[in-house]
């Protein structure tokens, strides 16, 4: 009975928080648009009977039909994909740096990455628009050294993006990095330049396969998170850059078609769930390594 | 077999293999290794033995190339290699913790080092082959170092750190995770290899009984010196200082003041009621002088009687025996309260046992027994 209460705790939390909002956000997908309150029919009202019988797929075809929406899907793939490999580049290093620094330093270290959690994301966000904007810090600073003449169009830009995004997500990356690192053991290092490998050679040898599964972790945890991304695009995006997370606000906010946002979310969470199984594995795979 | 013993140390035209000269390794102020002057030669099992922090462990990684030493010459083969990063090395060492590749096989492991070089595939599955029977570890070369158990991890990291055939193989307390039974069989697997392939091996080891077991010479360092390097019987039997006695094995420490009694015989005045022993000594000692006498248990022997023929003889009573199965070793309290240890092999049954605590026995050894120490 304990065990049954102890297994039972997740599963409700799962059913009351993920699985039913998402099978009213599924239900609105495959309902009309309507000018009334809520702004869709069917509704309960009509009796689930005729409710179920008024459902259909329209707006889901509607979404095939109009290529903003595909293209919106394959932009925030590409912006994802690229802010990750972004975010590897800057993030390993980092890592690997706080790893073979001395004991005392870790702590610290590890403080300043986390740090900024401390501070609003949103706050974090506008305070890249105080420095990429024209008038922006960065953008003064060169000016007065005198690299350049004229500001750089960093802001609105997909640039801007790119910087939003590894910024934000710079410590998801570097964490499970970390902790893959700290758990070399150095004689591995030694063992293979001692066995002919060059310092170099030793780190790709070693080093990071023996840190493939914090590569892994991080990378779906910055990809995951930045794929859907609507905060960072329309801040620091513009209206040139097309990511899905802002289309589909501007669907339910500004155009109010709550049906189509509903079909835009729902496909975006089955795109979803291949990287997140495949990072499921992942840690499983790494927790049976470990025992 | 040839009968000519193994001794390339007492040659003065043999070569050695590893030359250290006036070597000197500090961290920061703390010295490590003190000036140290030693040759190794080829072929030879070569044990480095000390208590922790005496520096072993900083001259083998001086020897594998992590270490650079401060000052002072080190030579492999005529060659000076300080300075020469461990890649480029001739030189293979098995760690303490083994240094698997955890995410490689058994087999991936041994060919790492082989896979380096400029050898070709088919040359490299030969060579891993040949290191899997010799290792006795052919069954087991697919596994992940994970799967397997820690005599075959032991082997694993042997047969890794021998299959680029190096000049000189390190191994850093190599039997240290083992138990027992298992490192007393793995020591002859080691001497058996050793002799098999021909390699020099440098063992660095805590374990007295293991160093004088598996190695051709011994060297016993204290404080970043080397205070003895002898065969295994010589350290034993000659030992140089108070510490080497004492570091090996068993030893009772009589001090006294040595008086000449002709040709390389020496009085010991050890106390005031009692005759001095007679001990004979290579190292002169002159009238007056502080000296030790070290002599080991089993060389004393114990009876009920005094004997006749015996050198020296002293009283005292039985006030503890240690049996330890095969032998006992029987602690004899003196007249001036002095404790002698002495040991006897069990030939008998423990019933059978003629001395007990609190009898008054004699116990007794020739001049030949023990040595005499100036410190």
């Amino acid at each position: 009975m304990r065990r049954f209460f102890l297994i039972a705790v997740p599963y409700v939390w799962l059913l009351a928080l993920f699985l039913i909002p998402f099978f009213i956000v599924f239900k609105i997908s495959l309902s009309d648009l309507a000018l009334s309150i809520p702004p869709y029919t069917p509704t309960m009202k009509d009796g689930i009977g005729q409710m179920i019988k008024a459902f259909d797929f329209e707006n889901f075809v509607f979404l095939t039909t109009d290529d903003l929406y595909w293209k919106a899907y394959l932009s925030s793939l590409k912006i994802a994909l690229f802010s990750t490999v972004l975010a590897l580049l800057v993030g390993y290093p980092m890592a690997y740096g706080m790893a073979r620094a001395p004991e005392e330093w870790r702590p610290t270290l590890m403080m300043l990455v986390i740090l900024p959690f401390w501070t609003s994301f949103l706050i974090r966000v506008y305070a890249w628009v105080g420095i990429l904007s024209n008038e922006g810090f960065l953008n003064q600073f060169l000016l007065w050294t005198g690299v350049i003449s004229t500001p750089l169009a960093i802001m609105n830009t997909t640039t801007a993006v790119y910087i939003g995004i590894v910024y934000t997500y710079l410590p998801f990356m570097i964490l499970p990095i970390y902790a893959a690192l700290d758990r070399l053991d150095e004689s591995l290092i030694e063992a293979a330049q001692d066995l002919g490998c060059s310092r170099t050679k030793a780190f790709w040898l070693v080093t990071v396969p023996l840190s493939r599964s914090g590569i892994i972790a991080g990378c779906f945890l910055v990809f995951i998170p930045a794929l859907g991304e609507f905060v960072i695009p329309s801040l620091l995006g513009g209206s040139g850059t097309l990511m899905i997370g802002k289309v589909l606000f501007e669907e339910f906010f500004n155009n109010r078609d709550w049906p189509v946002a509903s079909a835009v979310a729902v496909i975006l969470l089955l795109i979803l769930i291949v990287p997140i199984i495949l990072f499921q594995r992942n840690q499983q795979r790494q927790a049976e390594a470990e025992t | 077999m040839s009968q000519k013993i193994f001794a390339p140390w007492d040659d003065p035209n043999e070569k050695p293999l590893i030359r250290f000269e006036n070597v000197t390794k500090k961290f920061g102020d703390f010295t490590a290794i003190d000036d140290l002057t030693l040759n190794i030669y080829e072929k030879e099992f070569f044990a480095l033995l000390g208590p922790s922090g005496c520096g072993k462990t900083t001259m083998m990684r001086m020897l594998a190339g992590f270490e650079n030493p401060t000052s002072g010459k080190m030579e492999l083969a005529g060659k000076n290699i300080a300075g020469t990063p461990p890649n480029k090395r001739a030189v293979n060492m098995m760690f303490q913790s083994y240094a698997l590749f955890p995410h490689l096989s058994v087999w991936e492991n041994i060919a790492f080092g082989l896979k380096r070089g400029s050898m070709d595939k088919r040359a490299i599955a030969a060579r891993v082959e040949e290191m899997l029977k010799l290792t006795r570890l052919t069954k087991f070369a697919g596994r992940k170092p994970h799967q397997i158990s820690g005599g075959q991890r032991q082997r694993v990291a042997l047969a890794r750190s021998l299959a680029k055939a190096p000049k000189l193989l390190l191994l850093d307390e190599p039997l240290g995770a083992l138990d027992k039974k298992l490192r007393q069989d793995t020591q002859f697997e080691l001497m058996d290899i050793q002799e098999s392939t021909g390699t020099t091996f440098v063992i660095v080891t805590h374990d007295q009984e293991e160093a004088m077991t598996v190695a051709s010479r011994v060297a016993v360092m204290d404080e970043g010196r080397i205070i003895q390097v002898a065969t295994p019987d010589g350290i034993y039997e000659a030992p140089n200082s108070v510490y080497v006695a004492d570091f090996i094995g068993d030893v009772n420490i009589i001090e006294g003041t040595a008086k000449p009694a002709g040709d390389g015989v020496y009085f010991l005045d050890w106390t005031e009621n009692e005759p001095p022993f007679l001990a004979t000594s290579d190292v002169p000692f002159s009238d007056g002088q502080k000296a030790h006498l070290a002599i080991r248990p089993e060389k004393i022997s114990i009876t009920t009687e005094k004997p006749d023929d015996a050198k020296n003889t002293v009283q005292g009573t039985v006030l503890d025996i240690a049996y330890l199965g095969n032998l006992s070793t029987y602690y004899v309290q003196l007249a001036d309260g002095r404790i002698i240890k002495a040991q006897t092999a069990n030939t008998r049954r423990l019933s059978r046992r003629s001395i007990t605590w609190e009898d008054k026995v004699w116990v007794s050894w020739n001049a030949t027994a023990g040595v005499l120490l100036e410190q």
